[in-house]
């Protein structure tokens, strides 16, 4: 009941785990997972990889259920975000979900070496110690929203004779933990676990961004390990003398960086290692864009993408261009 | 089950060991249905704390999902408790129970959520020997959804409605002993006497302590033709030897009984005493496998002490985890820092 963990899993132990993100989403228990993508659906090609799992993740669960993603884009990023995935944790009260995948979980990555800063401290969210329910005259409340951002106060088991106890569960209930079945009480709550979720967007790790080097109005947007390939295709179509301005998302609610980006461009190409395009709709739903502009380049053959396919596919959207493939075209992956 | 609860308490009210009154053990009024045999068991829940003293923010309620797992809302009120998901308590107890060795973790369960739904999260807490007690409110059917058999539905006992059950049932006793659990007894909600001292020493025992509690469903399952209704049940009941439970710190004198015939200390120096000479040997697992199967083939049930391991060694014991809980550890005591990831690095090189 302090800190709490979830192994590791592949794909389909995300699946299995649904009900119990659910729970936790809704007791607000901290819980980190990492999610190694790999090609589904079920077993799918489960040696190959994909970035197939966005959906399932961001949504996990029966019933208005939202889940913090951080998705990191080679092993450094990996290593830092588990680090800080566990701070975010406890700070939201939340499961927090690494999206790695399996090109970064289980092929070699080149990356700098990993850092540790030993100043760094844990950030254990907000607890109530013993003296604070000591010092304490009104009746405490577990969900009770002290502080207007979604995110009440906890305490943990077996610090104090008298106070602070309280019996928690995936059933509806009030502020002090009570079982209810209020309509009211329960909308106050997924209310204010809604608000939470705007609290987590300016949480989550910000995008990156990189300028053309000529004023553009097409943008791309990328994320986790499509990184590498994908700035190498932007050199590609620059060579090409197409522009485009990129963003590589680092993180899930999307912050106002994410829409922003968006709003400055005519056309955004969502680069997505799945077949739906689950990145391109995510941002289409929570950021309510029209679809028009949002374009897609989709790789899913469970091999890692491309530059040349990619950097091909948008030249062909934006008219023109001189790039040669090298290789022939695989399955599943577009002209 | 909704009743008023009498607020006036006599002055004189007895405190226990650690000064608490029976109502520092209670939890919120009962929405179970009147003479459901859980509330009975939540009662011996209640008086086994109070008996035994624990300190109530030292214990953890944890449950599944059912009307047994309900309970935990109406007993120790002061305690911190998780109503998790169906079948699903055991990972959750492991869970709380690895990130704090110190405190008791009760987890109450039913028979769909354990037998059925719940079976494969069961098998490993057993074999993982957890420190908890693991209390089966087992009322052969599924109580919270509407009366449907359950796993522990014995071959042709019927519930209200009618149908007899063609399906074997799974005895969750047996596999407990087959799955390595250190503790193991059954019990009846209808028989206060018997099940407050089990509970007391399984509270105390350390290691997975699972009681199998036979717990009518009065509304779904409490017909002549079922075998988990209170009639059945009194008529086919045997019991182990009687049992006392000596806790530690009391004189081994203040609850002796005279012609006890066998003493078993457990982990922190309480006693089990046994007071009839039987067949059954509690110390020996496959002693106790042939004891259940031979009542069950004469058609009687047996409860009480089934079997107990004194030396047993818990989860914790095994996986030689720290002794402080997780949540007092600080960055000093996790974090390696960056001298041991420099040489993670360089080794790599
Ligand atoms: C995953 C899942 N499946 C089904 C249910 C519906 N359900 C709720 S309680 C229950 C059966 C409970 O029976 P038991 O564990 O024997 O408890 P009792 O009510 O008899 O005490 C079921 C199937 C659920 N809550 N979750
Ligand atoms: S339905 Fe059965 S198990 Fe549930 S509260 Fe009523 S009597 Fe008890
Ligand atoms: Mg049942």
């Amino acid at each position: 009941m302090a800190r709490a963990l979830l192994p590791p899993l592949l794909a389909p132990g995300l699946s299995l785990m649904s009900e119990f993100l659910g729970l936790a989403y809704f007791a607000e228990v901290p819980a980190v997972l990492f999610d190694i993508q790999r090609a589904g659906p079920s077993t799918g090609m489960p040696t190959r990889t994909q970035q197939s799992d966005i959906f399932a993740a961001a949504y996990a669960s029966h019933g208005d259920t939202k889940h913090v993603l951080l998705i990191p884009s080679d092993p450094k990023e990996c290593f830092e975000m588990s680090a800080e995935s566990f701070n975010l944790a406890d700070r939201l009260q939340t499961p927090i979900i690494l999206m790695s995948d399996l090109d970064l979980g289980m092929n070699d990555n080149l990356c700098e070496p990993l850092e540790w800063d030993d100043e760094r401290a844990y950030d254990r969210g907000k607890v109530f110690s013993k003296e604070d329910l000591d010092d304490m005259s009104e009746r405490y409340g577990r969900y009770l929203d002290i502080d207007g951002d979604g995110i009440c106060y906890r305490t943990l088991p077996g610090i104090h004779p008298d106070k602070g106890a309280f019996f928690t569960r995936g059933t509806s209930r009030d502020e002090y933990a009570i079982y209810t079945e209020s309509g009211e009480a329960y909308v106050r709550n997924m209310e204010r676990l809604s608000k939470k979720f705007e609290t987590a967007k300016d949480l989550v790790p910000a995008p990156q961004l990189h300028e053309a080097k000529k004023a553009t109005r097409d943008g791309m947007i990328f994320y986790g390990s499509s990184n590498n390939a994908c700035l190498e295709a932007l050199d590609i179509l620059a060579a090409d003398g197409l522009h485009l301005n990129a963003m590589r998302i680092r993180g899930f609610p999307f912050s106002k960086e994410v829409t922003d980006f968006i709003e400055r461009h005519d056309r955004v190409f969502v680069i997505d290692q799945n077949r739906d395009a689950q990145m391109r709709k995510l941002l289409i739903i929570e950021c309510e864009l029209n679809p028009r502009k949002m374009l897609s380049y989709t790789h899913f053959d469970g091999m890692p993408m491309t530059a040349l396919g990619a950097a091909k596919h948008i030249a062909s959207v934006l008219g023109g261009s001189n790039v040669t493939p090298l290789r022939k075209k695989k399955a599943g992956e577009k002209a | 089950m909704s009743y008023i609860r009498p607020e006036f308490r006599h002055p004189a009210s007895k405190t226990n060991t650690s000064g608490f009154t029976r109502k520092d053990y209670e939890g919120a009024l009962s929405t179970l249905c009147a003479g459901c045999g859980h509330d009975s068991v939540s009662n011996a829940i209640i008086d086994s704390c109070f008996e035994l003293g624990v300190w109530p923010h030292r214990v953890a309620k944890i449950s599944g999902i059912g009307c047994s797992s309900k309970t935990p809302t109406y007993f120790l009120g002061k305690s911190h408790g998780f109503n998790s998901v169906h079948g699903r308590m055991p990972s959750v107890a492991t869970g709380a129970n690895m990130a704090n060795g110190e405190m008791a973790y009760i987890g109450v369960s039913g028979d769909s959520d354990t037998a059925s739904i719940g079976l494969g999260q069961f098998a490993h807490v057993a074999r993982r020997n957890l420190n908890m007690v693991y209390i089966v409110e087992n009322n052969g059917c599924y109580g919270l959804t509407k009366g449907q058999d359950s796993a522990t539905t014995d071959v042709g006992s019927s519930s209200k409605k009618g149908d007899p059950n063609p399906y074997e049932a799974v005895d969750l006793c047996s596999m407990a002993l087959q799955l390595g659990a250190t503790f193991v007894a059954r019990s009846f909600s209808g028989d206060k006497e018997q099940l407050v001292p089990l509970i007391k020493a399984a509270i105390t025992h350390n290691g997975f302590a699972f009681i199998d509690v036979i717990s009518p469903c009065v509304t779904f399952n409490n017909t002549p033709a079922s075998s988990k209704g209170f009639e059945f049940v009194r008529e086919h009941r045997e019991a182990t030897g009687k049992m006392d439970f000596v806790p530690v710190r009391s004189e081994i004198t203040t609850n002796y009984e005279p012609g006890f015939v066998k003493e078993i200390t457990l982990h922190y120096g309480s006693v089990i005493h046994l007071y009839k000479d039987d067949k059954l040997d509690c110390t020996d697992r496959n002693s106790a496998l042939r004891a259940i199967q031979e009542h069950d083939e004469k058609g009687r049930i047996l409860t009480g002490l089934l079997y107990v391991d004194p030396d047993s060694r818990d989860f914790h014991k095994v996986q030689q985890t720290v002794k402080q809980p997780l949540r007092d550890l600080n960055e000093e005591d996790l974090c390696p820092g960056a001298r041991s990831l420099n040489a993670i690095n360089a080794s790599l090189r």
